[in-house]
């Protein structure tokens, strides 16, 4: 229920957070909305020497249009995604993050860098040609979702790297759905799927479908996606499509589902997302 | 709702909304963590992560030398204890093993969480930061976490015992066997009631300030007065130098019906270092220590004749008791053998219980206690039964049920229901639930694959925990009486103070017993105050579970208040020269009979009571103490239909319908049977559908926060939909019967009967809880060859 | 010990100026620091929502934030919403329908329920439900809290459609 004793900074501007990083070391960690850090070290399965709360640092927050892509600032709450209605699947998967008090703390970008397969945001990064920001003593570098998400609970942020902001695509006329499955509303995923449709008359322009919680990082579910491309969009392709969602995957048994459940799941929620996103393209 | 077409005429019977609420709304309750001392100390428990292991030594070395600590205890230092933790079940000639159970482990841990240590210091966070410093070396031993492994031989929990029995119990009444050679059809189902947690909201949560000779001890509790004995016992005091105070209890559930070894620490710790000392436990403490329920594997057999009839029923329950024994463990699968025959005419019925050790926390009541099991068992089986028959299953309730007539009716096993109209009940029910359209519906929804049940249980339960010639020494075996008692304080203005035994913890009893007394005494509900949880204030209790508080607590506190009334008409008569029989109580005043605006007020009659103007051979004062010890417990009932949506692609059960229709006897306020039903309805459908404790076979728990043990939120709950009926009880002059335990009592077998009338299209007849979407999803893929890996727990 | 931090913060419209260690919880500090116990603590997971204040308007787990991060900002917690004299309008609903057994849930669920009606005065019973999924009642099944916040939609909307 307590944490352990740390040090704590709240740096005024971002060079002063990453040089607080790096005189931290190793045991520095990252302050942003604390939901998913404070948690840990409150049943001390995390023990951080020094928190650098990023609440001081300007800049960090906020949805912005771009040229065809939504920048958003990486303190950006899940409420405020959930309430912005333009960023389509990006706001739809971010009203089912946990509950009202936790999408008010949590941020976009402390879901991002924790890097949790359970986590329902970065398997939506991987369909929307999402990229993140970092800051670092020697500078900055953009990472694509494709190579952010290293391993369960491991992502490409360095230690003393900060996760600025996210940068995704508007997705004009794509249409989406998501279909996250669990025992309460207030859960993680069991398994969660996202997709996305470009339809043109009926047919399959482009599909991409994303994968939450079927491995130790965010899937693309390659196999429906190739199997659904170029085809009509009926309910028979969709379902056969779906079929082949849980290819490749090696989901691992928890308390509430085996391997081969979480990946029947993944068939079975595949077929519901992608018939959501045509319904709703 | 039309329970009634009278109008009440006084304030029994109606809505009065709560007099507890405005402190619990404004945040100005004061529950445990709440109260603070000068000079408090904090503790915080290091408890085992081994399920079963030897304490090869325990270094408090590094917590001890923490700033702010003030010292460290191990089971050792406790070696002055009057005895061990209590079990007051002694059943008369029945063998119980029974281990000794300490505050701190001695030499040995049984379960994951069993307490080794305990640091004391100067803050909440100092005193966690210790815990931590604190290093146990454990020589693991085998563990045994499956109860029937555990029956079958060692490892043993205890050693001692060479054997994991606890202890063997029946209760049977005419001859099962001749019974089933009587049967045309004869069902036999495995029924397992797998273990569920209490869980209130607030944990558990002590404070001990013992000073200058005397304690005084602030604890979560449901039962205040057991706690003052067994303080007294094992630390050596009188009672009348222990005062154990229940503050504001955020909740039971029969999770704080218990002697903890946590509260007789803070005590023994308070006199040690001479300061006070606070305890409060942490969700995940409370997930794998306080005690849990349920737990039973059950073989149940049940014969009946081609029409239905039943002709025999009998079961053998092995009871998974965990470690050890609490104040009543052994007890809970006997509470529901009690009413094995439910409200059907059974002429021989028969209940087996074999109670094992594991290496677990252990089990004790929790909301329903054995009766939830119970019902569990005849309602479900019934419904195969009836499958098996090919008949309605609304019928063959009706065929069975004990008839009204019948009443009081003594049942096979020589219990005496008080009183029962089921066919009323069931009646109530189908004017809320029309089944023939509900089967229209039902067929026409299968054909769009949407697979959608209706599942019945109609339900008695014993419960008014009381007589005391019964439950006592000499009958089951509870080493206590449980009557209840009741003190009526009418002071000199005319208001009231009642001092009730119950300890009421958000059942509303200050409500409903203001309605009692104040329509006794012609005065308002607002100007009688009930005191209760407080043993140094009123008279001895028996404190509140199972459904007891208004059957035995409110009939004491009516009881005590009509001794005020005979008084008072004493007084009013000697007043008003008229004769005491002639005065009568109207909603402000006792007057003449037939001169209504002619009579005096409570608060002149308490006026001339302690100015001694008191008729001759009078005593001055008006005060009275009623000790209420009742012929029978209380029998109420019900009829309940669940109607559930089955997902038959991922498994899972969404609740569309609950109605409940329950009879509880003369209703008090209505409004607050109401509250009852719903939350018991939702702990009985979180055990069905959400919630599990899971040990995995090391013994590690796996369900050990709110994370993974499941109650479930609003977004999981439907609306209810109720109703009653009232079917007075003879037993008390009230004519009330329980309500806390209803709706669990019914609920999980309701929503069985209705997930397993969904899925016989998909060719799943029988399915035990929890009925969770991978255990479903499985079951399907069983019954029609599709799962290969299995793999769903039982 | 670590070192101590000073946060200033407004609570319940007070400002009030705390010395504490950054680990210290918000809710540890509402409830030992300035003494306001009527925010709860039911778990230690961040699911139960016992411990619910707002946070500049916005509805937080006070059990998940750290004190220090609350420097600057205005807290309401259970006391700041009405007194028995003067209650807020979920309070009186809460009352008036039965919304509570226990009461340890409660002031939580307040706040939770009178932050959804500032954000949506009008709900239906699903968005009921849904605003409330993050906080635990074990008590009443949740039937009579909706009932509860529904009343006072409809009490505080007067008139609708």
């Amino acid at each position: 229920m307590i944490p352990a004793e740390f040090d704590y900074t709240a740096p005024e501007s971002l060079q002063d957070a990453i040089s607080a990083l790096v005189d931290g070391g190793e045991d520095a960690k990252l302050l942003a909305g604390g939901h998913s850090l404070i948690p840990l070290m409150k049943l001390r399965l995390a023990a951080p020497s020094l928190l650098v709360d990023l609440r001081k640092v300007p800049g960090l927050h906020g949805v912005e249009r771009q040229n065809g892509h939504w920048r958003i600032g990486a303190l950006t709450t899940h409420s405020a995604l959930e309430h912005s209605p333009d960023l389509g699947i990006v706001a739809a998967v971010a009203a089912t993050i946990a509950d009202p008090q936790v999408r008010h703390r949590g941020t976009i970008g402390g879901s991002l860098a924790h890097g949790d397969a359970a986590s329902d945001l970065p398997a939506v990064m991987l369909l929307t040609e999402g990229e993140v920001t970092l800051q670092g003593p020697n500078g900055q570098r953009t990472v694509g979702a494709g190579d952010l998400f290293k391993d369960y609970l491991t992502t490409d942020v360095g230690e003393d790297e900060v996760l600025t902001e996210i940068r995704v695509s508007a997705m004009d006329g794509w249409g989406y759905g998501h279909q996250k499955f669990n025992r309460r509303s207030e859960d993680w995923a069991m398994v969660g799927v996202a997709a996305v449709v470009k339809a043109n008359g009926g047919t399959c322009e482009d599909v991409r479908v994303g994968l939450t919680n079927m491995g130790s990082v965010p899937l693309r579910a390659t196999a429906v996606e190739e199997a659904l491309r170029g085809r009509e969009l009926s309910a028979e392709n969709i379902a056969r499509a779906a079929e082949s969602a849980a290819e490749g995957t090696n989901p691992p048994a928890d308390l509430n589902a085996t391997t081969e459940y979480k990946r029947h799941l993944a068939r079975v929620l595949t077929k519901r997302a992608i018939q959501d996103a045509v319904g709703a393209g | 709702m039309s329970v009634t077409d009278e109008a009440p005429a006084g304030h029994v019977g109606r809505e009065l909304r709560r007099k507890e609420d405005p402190r619990l709304i404004t945040g100005r309750a004061r529950y445990v963590d709440d109260i603070s001392l000068p000079g408090m100390l904090w503790a915080s428990f290091v408890r085992s992560s081994e399920a079963h292991a030897t304490i090869v030594s325990i270094d408090t070395s590094a917590a001890a030398a923490r700033d702010g600590i003030h010292a460290v205890f191990t089971g050792e230092d406790m070696s002055d204890l009057g005895g061990p933790l209590p079990m007051a079940w002694v059943p008369p000639g029945v063998e119980v093993n029974n281990p000794e159970h300490w505050p701190l482990a001695r030499g040995a841990v049984k379960h994951v969480g069993d307490p080794v240590a305990v640091v004391v210091g100067e803050d909440r966070y100092a005193v966690q930061d210790a815990a931590e410093d604190v290093i146990v070396e454990y020589d693991e031993l085998p563990a045994i976490i499956d109860p029937e492994a555990a029956i079958a031989g060692p490892p043993y929990v205890h050693e001692q015992f060479g054997t994991n029995r606890v202890h063997e119990w029946s209760l049977a009444g005419g001859d099962v066997e001749a019974g089933f050679a009587e049967a045309d059809v004869v069902v036999e189902r495995r029924v397992i009631n797998h273990r569920i947690a209490g869980a209130p909201i607030e944990c558990r949560g002590v404070l001990a300030d013992y000073r200058a000779g005397s304690l005084t001890l602030w604890t979560a509790t449901q039962v205040p007065h057991f706690v003052r004995l067994f303080m007294a016992l094992l630390l050596g005091l009188g009672e009348d130098h222990v005062r154990v105070i229940a503050p504001e209890v955020g909740g039971g559930f029969g999770q704080k019906l218990q002697v903890y070894g946590e509260e007789l620490f803070a005590c023994w710790a308070s006199r040690k270092l001479d300061r006070p000392i606070k305890w409060i436990e942490t969700r995940s403490e409370n997930m794998s220590v306080a005690h849990q329920g349920r737990d039973q594997i059950s073989a149940v057999k049940m014969g009946a004749k081609r029409d239905g009839t039943i002709t025999a029923f009998h079961v053998k329950i092995l009871a998974d008791f965990g470690a050890y024994n609490m104040i009543l463990t052994p007890l809970i699968p006997s509470l529901g053998a009690f009413v094995m025959g439910g409200c059907y005419k059974i002429p021989n019925v028969q209940t087996d219980i074999t109670g094992v050790f594991t290496n677990k926390c252990p089990t004790d009541a929790i909301r329903g206690a054995g009766r939830p099991e119970a019902t569990q068992m005849i309602e479900v089986t019934l419904d195969q039964l009836a499958h098996e028959l090919g008949m309605d299953p609304v019928e063959i309730r009706r065929r069975n049920f004990i008839p009204k007539e019948d009443f009081p009716a003594e049942t096979a096993t020589g219990v005496v229901y008080d009183s029962g109209d089921y066919h009323r009940t069931l009646d109530r029910l189908l004017e809320h639930v029309d089944v023939a359209a509900f089967r229209r519906e039902q067929a026409q929804l299968r054909s769009e694959g949407v697979y959608r049940g209706i599942g019945f249980c109609t339900w008695t339960e014993i419960c008014g925990l009381a007589p005391s010639r019964i439950t006592g020494p000499a009958g089951v075996g509870v080493q206590a009486g449980l009557w209840e008692s009741a003190m009526i304080r009418v002071h000199n203005t005319g208001a009231v103070t009642v001092y009730t035994g119950t300890s009421p913890h958000g059942q509303g009893l200050e409500t409903a017993m203001a309605q009692i007394v104040a329509d006794k005494l012609g005065v308002d509900p607002s100007v009688v105050e009930i005191i209760h949880g407080d043993t140094s204030m009123g008279p001895e209790g028996r404190n509140t579970y199972g459904s007891r508080s208004l059957a035995t607590g409110g009939e004491a506190v009516a009881k005590a208040t009509d001794k005020i009334v005979d008084k008072v008409k004493a007084i009013v008569a000697a007043e008003l020269e008229a004769a005491p029989e002639d005065i009568e109580v109207t909603a402000d005043r006792f007057a003449v009979r037939g001169s209504p605006d002619k009579g005096l007020a409570l608060a002149d009659v308490a006026g001339i009571a302690y100015v001694g103007a008191v008729p001759e051979g009078m005593e001055p004062g008006l005060e009275e103490t009623t000790f209420y010890d009742p012929e029978n417990f209380v029998f109420p009932f019900g009829a309940h239909a669940c109607i559930v949506d089955v997902d038959a692609e991922t498994g899972k059960v969404v609740v569309q319908r609950y109605v409940a229709v329950d009879d509880c006897g003369r209703a008090v306020n209505p409004m607050l049977i109401e509250g009852q039903i719903h939350g018991g309805v939702a702990f009985g459908i979180g055990q069905a559908l959400y919630e599990r404790v899971y040990y995995d076979d090391s013994g590690q728990l796996i369900t050990g926060t709110f994370v993974n043990y499941a109650i479930p939120t609003a977004a999981e709950m439907p609306s209810f939909e109720t109703d009653r009926t009232e079917t007075p009880s003879p037993v008390n002059s009230l004519g009330a019967k329980g309500v806390g335990e209803a709706g669990t009592i019914a609920a999980s077998a309701a929503v069985t009967n209705a997930v397993i009338d969904a899925l016989r299209p998909l060719g799943v007849d029988y399915i035990n809880m929890p009925l969770s979407p991978m255990r479903i999803w499985d079951a399907i893929s069983s019954s029609q060859g599709t799962n290969a890996e299995g793999g769903a727990q039982s | 010990m670590s070192s101590t931090v000073n946060v200033r913060l407004s609570v319940n419209g007070v400002e009030r100026t705390l010395e504490v260690e950054p680990r210290v919880l918000l809710v540890h500090a509402l409830r030992d620091n300035l003494g306001l116990t009527g925010t709860h603590v039911g778990c230690d997971t961040s699911n139960c929502g016992a411990c619910t204040v707002h946070l500049d308007g916005e509805p937080v787990k006070s059990c998940t934030v750290l004190a220090v991060q609350a420097d600057g900002a205005e807290v309401t917690t259970i006391e700041g919403m009405g007194t028995e004299d003067n209650l807020h309008p979920m309070q009186e609903a809460f009352w008036n329908n039965h919304g509570l057994q226990c009461g340890y849930c409660t002031p939580g669920m307040i706040m939770s329920a009178a932050a959804l009606l500032a954000e949506n005065p009008d709900p239906t019973e699903a968005e009921v439900r849904h605003a409330l999924e993050g906080n635990l009642c074990r008590c009443t099944g949740y039937h009579n809290i909706v009932k509860s916040v529904l009343d006072a939609a409809s009490k505080s909307s007067g008139v609708s459609a």
